[in-house]
């Protein structure tokens, strides 16, 4: 891997990016990312870490291209993703904070949502939908619809939707926080066995300082406005005790 | 007590509330129809007919075609009526929905329109069209618009905007996110808005009828009036009735259907 700083191959790019809300001078504005500058490799898989409120969605929202950044400059594989943003069709899959499954769809034809943008026919993308259904361990739960399952299955279920697609770049914002501790170690590790294997690039957000040392090989501590606290690479080289010793910095960042 | 008997016992509870359900519905209208019928003993029949006399009018209607023909018109009126004003409507939603500034324009205008009676609407047609149908079909766009534009933009307002975002980080066409997004998620506000909007279309095509109709509802309770035919005029009213709770029995059938995925828990709505 080529070293954090000054990335060749670098997938996701935010250069010197802010983003504010509201008008300048009014009671609503907020500078929610300031000044930021992040670089992400191909097939890194980035742990996000931070205050509640400290701009983490925003920083998502803006690498998805849902948000337009106010300053600076946001690009994915090169391209623009808010202004370009139906190139990107196929390209990057997402798992939102909270499963936002369409109510008035069943679980498999939740799963079948983006598969059925990408022209799949229905037969192909209904057994590719079991396929990760079955992946995730709802078998049986295929024809349920939102409000008939747990929270910990309709996250699930959001996922399967997000990964059925097959994108090269995974955003997750907290993807594992409704679990159950067994569902999200079992969860946690096919995900990685997913991004591994298949080159990919992921970045995802979390609460939990053990999620990101276990499963991230770079961790990211964002201060409020976001800007960067501390980044560290890990590899998985990185020994037991300097895992403590990164624990305690990143404890000790999130508590300033 | 056994199983099967406790069954039975709660199985004829069950047959019970239902029951008196149904009694409760019944009630009022008994209730009026028995002192309508109890009036129609002292009151000479243009006044208060007998019942039996409405109901025989009102077989009648059904069954004649060169009757019931007034009442398909009729019916054809209000529907056409709706539909148009539903495509008006939701069209302008659409654009008030996307531009605060189409909104901050149309938005009164469309309330002004709501305080103008039906009767005056029947009288600019009158003066700015020819044909009845057009005049008819202006007046029940014109009548029924603001309530359908009103209610598809709070449908659209309403709609989920994390749900949207969703769908949207998958880049859809255009088309796609319309079917896939938008129409489930107005559907049932639709759908309610149409059983509204029905109840006035109903009232208001009788008067729509008034400007030289020579067929329909409306038509024929002119012409009752003119003989002071009660029974006559009360069963042309109930033909209008009838077809309204049909319609509204049907939209009930299709919400149940279409909306079956809503949680169903006894303490929700
Ligand atoms: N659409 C918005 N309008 C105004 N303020 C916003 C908006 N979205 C986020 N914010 C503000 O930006 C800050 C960062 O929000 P967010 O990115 O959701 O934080 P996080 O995901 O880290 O909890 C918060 O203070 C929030 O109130
Ligand atoms: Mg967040």
């Amino acid at each position: 891997m080529t070293s954090v700083t000054g990335m060749e191959n670098c997938v996701i790019s935010l250069d010197k990016v802010s983003k504010v809300f509201g008008k300048a001078n009014s009671a609503g504005f907020y500078t929610a990312v300031d000044n930021l500058d992040l670089k992400v490799a191909q097939g890194q898989m980035l742990a996000l870490l931070g205050k509640t409120g400290c701009g983490k969605s925003t920083i998502f929202n803006m690498i998805a291209g849902l948000t337009e950044p106010s300053e600076g400059r946001v690009t994915v594989s090169g391209h623009d993703p808010f202004r370009e943003f139906d190139a990107f069709r196929g390209k990057m899959a997402i798992v939102f904070q909270g499963d936002r499954l369409l109510p008035w769809r069943t679980a498999i034809e939740n799963v079948e949502l983006g598969l059925e943008i990408l022209g799949q026919s229905a037969k192909q993308r209904r057994s590719h939908a079991m396929s990760w259904l079955e992946r995730l361990g709802l078998r049986g739960h295929e024809h349920d619809y939102p409000h008939a399952l747990s929270g910990g299955m309709r996250q699930r279920v959001s996922i399967a939707r997000a990964f059925a697609t097959n994108a090269n770049l995974l955003l997750c914002d907290e993807p594992f926080s409704a679990l159950d501790e067994m569902t999200g170690k079992r969860l946690r590790t096919e995900f990685v066995k997913l991004v591994k294997e298949n080159g990919k690039t992921a970045v995802f957000i979390t609460h939990s300082i053990n999620e990101a040392l276990e499963i991230g090989d770079r961790i990211v501590v964002l201060k409020r406005p976001a800007t960067i606290a501390i980044d560290i690479p890990l590899t998985s080289e990185t020994r037991d005790d300097a895992k403590e010793a990164i624990r305690s910095r990143i404890q000790g960042a999130l508590a300033a | 007590m056994t199983a099967a008997q406790l069954e039975s016992s709660s199985a004829s509870r069950l047959g019970m509330t239902a029951l008196r359900g149904a009694m409760s519905y019944v009630l009022p209208f008994a209730v009026v129809a028995g002192l309508w019928q109890f009036a129609s003993l002292f009151f000479p029949p243009f006044l208060f007919p007998s019942l039996v006399d409405v109901f025989a009018r009102f077989v009648s209607i059904v069954t004649e075609w060169s009757q019931f023909v007034d009442v398909l018109a009729t019916v054809l009126r209000i529907l056409a009526g709706l539909a148009g004003a539903f495509l008006i409507g939701a069209v302008l939603a659409v654009l008030m929905a996307r531009s605060r500034m189409i909104h901050d324009f149309l938005s009164p205008i469309l309330t002004l329109f709501q305080g103008i009676p039906a009767l005056s609407w029947v009288v600019f047609a009158i003066i700015w069209f020819h044909g009845i149908e057009p005049r008819i079909f202006f007046i029940m766009v014109m009548t029924t618009l603001p309530a359908f534009s009103f209610q598809v933009l709070s449908a659209l307002r309403a709609m989920s905007r994390d749900l949207t975002e969703m769908v949207m980080s998958f880049r859809p066409s255009r088309s796609k996110l319309f079917t896939a997004m938008i129409i489930p998620a107005v559907l049932p506000d639709i759908l309610t808005a149409w059983k509204v909007n029905l109840g006035n279309a109903s009232r208001v095509v009788v008067v729509a009828e008034l400007v030289g109709a020579t067929g329909g509802v409306g038509y024929q309770l002119l012409q009752q009036q003119q003989v002071f035919d009660m029974a006559g005029a009360l069963a042309w009213t109930l033909q209008l009735v009838v077809f309204v709770l049909i319609v509204q029995a049907i939209l009930t059938l299709i919400e149940n259907v279409a909306f079956r995925y809503r949680a169903a828990s006894e303490r929700t709505l």
